[in-house]
């Protein structure tokens, strides 16, 4: 069979690599004999509904909420919905996992519907722009291994009560407020706010969501991303993200 | 598109000098003193702490220090340091005009060059993108040279559309100032859209990823690479009717001459940066037939495309620090299978975050050898383990070039990885 991965308008949210996720999750699949295709939507193009894997990345405003309409906000019949009533994955970056909760923050600063895959609102955030290195503890029962990104956004996201976070965060912000979690996961549809691309800093995430489409995977030389990992964990850990955080947070007045 | 005579004063005839007032001429004077102690303390060239002492003793000196000069202006994402230099070629060369030439684009290496040079002589300033409206304000250019706009810096700089619409609304309330202009990139002719006097110049950009979205309606920008240009696809905004474009080596006037310049520098990208200095030097009264051939006394930009010798192999340098800078150079290097050595950083001055490195088409390498180095060398090497490119990880500067296993070695650095080689080798 050949897995078919749905880049989703890397033309609007595609400003910070995100597009490296599918070629992460192509390159994976290929390395271990699959057969994949890298299915690129482009604004204005029809979002096919037959895609095994659905990739959506981050971006500024404007093109957030344009990406928001072509997928189908506020009707429950878009593309993107009927390929996940097919089983289909999704996984969603920054203005990505905005657009696919229930509501977002709108260029006018409006709530803006969104496709409703994922229970979950965002809103804009009231201190400064949560920008730099992320790390995160995944839920247990997830088995994945801590999760290393990059963030840059100013929502913060709430999650409702039909949906699971992805993780507690250990440094940075993650969905922000007083929450201490990042990401929204719900079946089969998973959102966060990590860059780095994010599956490139983490081929455990990468290798589940494979997992949900072709079944168990043999493992692979990981030993550079291994190498990058353990730097970017030491840096950070060490360094003082912490305090700047919990800086942050006493601005916001939230602590 | 109304062309309208030069209306400042050319080379031959300079601006009548204009006596400063006491209080810069103090400024100045604290300047030069402080740059001169941190020149002879090995901190660099001093031009930055000077310009900022020059500013502490007159917050308002790049204003009056501009004061009845003729200044140009150079910026946008990529180019501007070059650009600046073959400007300033154009224009005559060092003794003729004053520039800023060591990429220090903030106000106080602006006010450094100016305090440092003679009122007397034109400058020539590049200028950082984030700023150029605070810097029109204050220094009342004839002429403004807009390169181009892609992501750069992402985790401390504004997106490119708010930098495109703050030079629109820049050059709207400067209707005096001439704005040379590329172009080709919609994000350049949305800022420029508004000035008094525009020349357009058919510059090229082959980075697209950051213009698909149109400027003025949000409607998907087609790009025609027949060379009729690009327009949107929902509303009126297109690529401008060309004043000047670029034919093969040929730069050429609507209507008017065309010159081959002398160029020693590689690649599209800096027949781009020649065909924009050539137009803003028209722009201030210097004609093309003068200003092409003085364009040939420049081999090499603060050390970018300069060949070096580095334990019996030679090694050229290169700066990319952006995916744009990236598509450029590509053109650059040598025939394959000549290795590359790609050294990336991530401090401040680079961006902290380097996810970039994913926008860039690395695939482009395979066939060749690679070295990854710099602060950031295992982003690097993972995004090129991805791309599959043959490939070896040295942290060592000093060993880079000879981990290249070839006599002829490219060496493509990004901003602040770029400084430490250029230390070590040249």
């Amino acid at each position: 069979m050949t897995v078919s991965v749905g880049l989703l308008f890397p033309d609007l949210l595609g400003t910070y690599g995100d597009s490296g996720n599918a070629a992460v999750l192509a390159a994976r699949l290929r390395w271990r004999g699959h057969d994949c295709e890298v299915v690129t939507v482009r604004s204005g193009d029809p979002v096919p509904t037959s895609c095994d894997i659905y990739v959506v990345g981050g971006g500024e405003d404007l093109p957030q909420a344009q990406a928001a309409r072509q997928l189908g906000a506020g009707r429950d019949d878009g593309a993107l919905q009927q390929a996940v009533d097919r089983g289909a994955v999704v996984f969603a970056v920054c203005a990505g996992q905005q657009i696919i909760g229930r509501t977002f923050s709108g260029p006018d600063g409006l709530p803006t519907p969104g496709v409703g895959l994922l229970d979950c609102t965002t809103v804009a955030g009231e201190g400064r722009r949560m920008v730099g290195e992320i790390v995160v503890d995944p839920a247990p029962d997830l088995g994945l291994p801590v999760l290393t990104g990059y963030e840059n956004h100013a929502g913060v996201t709430r999650v409702g009560p039909s949906a699971l976070p992805l993780g507690a965060v250990r440094r940075g912000w993650g969905n922000g407020g007083d929450s201490g979690t990042d990401g929204v996961r719900s079946g089969k549809v998973i959102g966060t706010y990590l860059h780095g691309p994010v599956l490139a800093r983490n081929p455990a995430l990468a290798d589940l969501l494979l997992s949900w489409v072709v079944g168990a995977l043999a493992p692979l030389d990981d030993a550079e991303i291994d190498d990058l990992r353990q730097e970017r964990l030491r840096t950070v850990l060490a360094g003082g993200a912490g305090w700047r955080r919990r800086l942050a947070r006493r601005r916001m007045g939230r602590r | 598109m109304r062309i309208v005579a030069p209306k400042v004063n050319s080379l031959q005839d300079p601006p009548a000098p204009v006596p400063q007032p006491g209080r810069t001429r103090l400024a100045a004077a604290v300047g030069a003193a402080t740059a001169g102690v941190s020149r002879r303390l090995g901190r660099g060239s001093g031009s930055v702490i000077g310009g900022r002492a020059v500013l502490l003793v007159d917050p308002r000196a790049l204003e009056r220090l501009s004061a009845g000069r003729t200044i140009a202006l150079v910026s946008g994402t990529n180019g501007k340091t070059t650009t600046t230099s073959l400007l300033a070629a154009a224009l005559g060369g060092p003794g003729w005009v004053d520039t800023n030439l060591l990429g220090a684009n903030l106000i106080p290496g602006l006010v450094a060059a100016l305090a440092a040079g003679s009122p007397e002589r034109p400058a020539v300033l590049e200028v950082d993108e984030a700023w150029l409206a605070r810097v029109v304000d204050a220094t009342r250019p004839q002429a403004v040279a807009l390169l181009n706009l892609s992501r750069d810096q992402l985790d401390r700089n504004n997106e490119v559309r708010t930098l495109a619409n703050l030079w629109r609304r820049t050059f709207e309330s400067h209707p005096e100032v001439t704005v040379v202009a590329n172009a080709d990139d919609p994000l350049v002719v949305w800022g420029a859209g508004r000035a008094g006097t525009v020349r357009w110049v058919g510059a090229g950009q082959p980075w697209k990823d950051d213009a698909g979205g149109c400027p003025q309606c949000g409607g998907r920008i087609d790009f025609d690479d027949s060379g009729s240009g690009w327009r949107c696809g929902d509303c009126d905004l297109q690529r401008p009717a060309l004043d000047v474009r670029m034919e093969g080596a040929e730069v050429v006037w609507a209507g008017g001459p065309s010159v081959v310049p002398e160029l020693h520098l590689p690649g599209r990208a800096n027949r781009a940066n020649a065909a924009m200095a050539l137009a803003t030097a028209e722009a201030l009264g210097t004609a093309p037939s003068v200003s092409a051939p003085a364009l040939g006394s420049l081999r090499e930009v603060v050390g970018r495309y300069a060949v070096v010798d580095a334990g019996g192999h030679r090694a050229r340098l290169l700066l990319a620090k952006n995916p744009a800078g990236w598509l450029e150079v590509f053109d650059f290097l040598g025939p394959a299978p000549t290795p590359v050595v790609i050294a990336i950083n991530a401090r401040i001055a680079d961006g902290r975050d380097p996810s970039w490195l994913w926008d860039v088409p690395f695939e482009r390498l395979r066939g060749r050898f690679v070295v990854a180095t710099g602060e950031r060398s295992r982003d690097l090497a993972v995004r090129l383990h991805y791309a599959e490119v043959d490939h070896v990880r040295e942290p060592d500067l000093a060993r880079v070039v000879a981990a290249g296993r070839a006599p002829d070695v490219d060496v493509v650095a990004n901003y602040t990885s770029f400084q430490q080689l250029r230390g070590l080798l040249a």
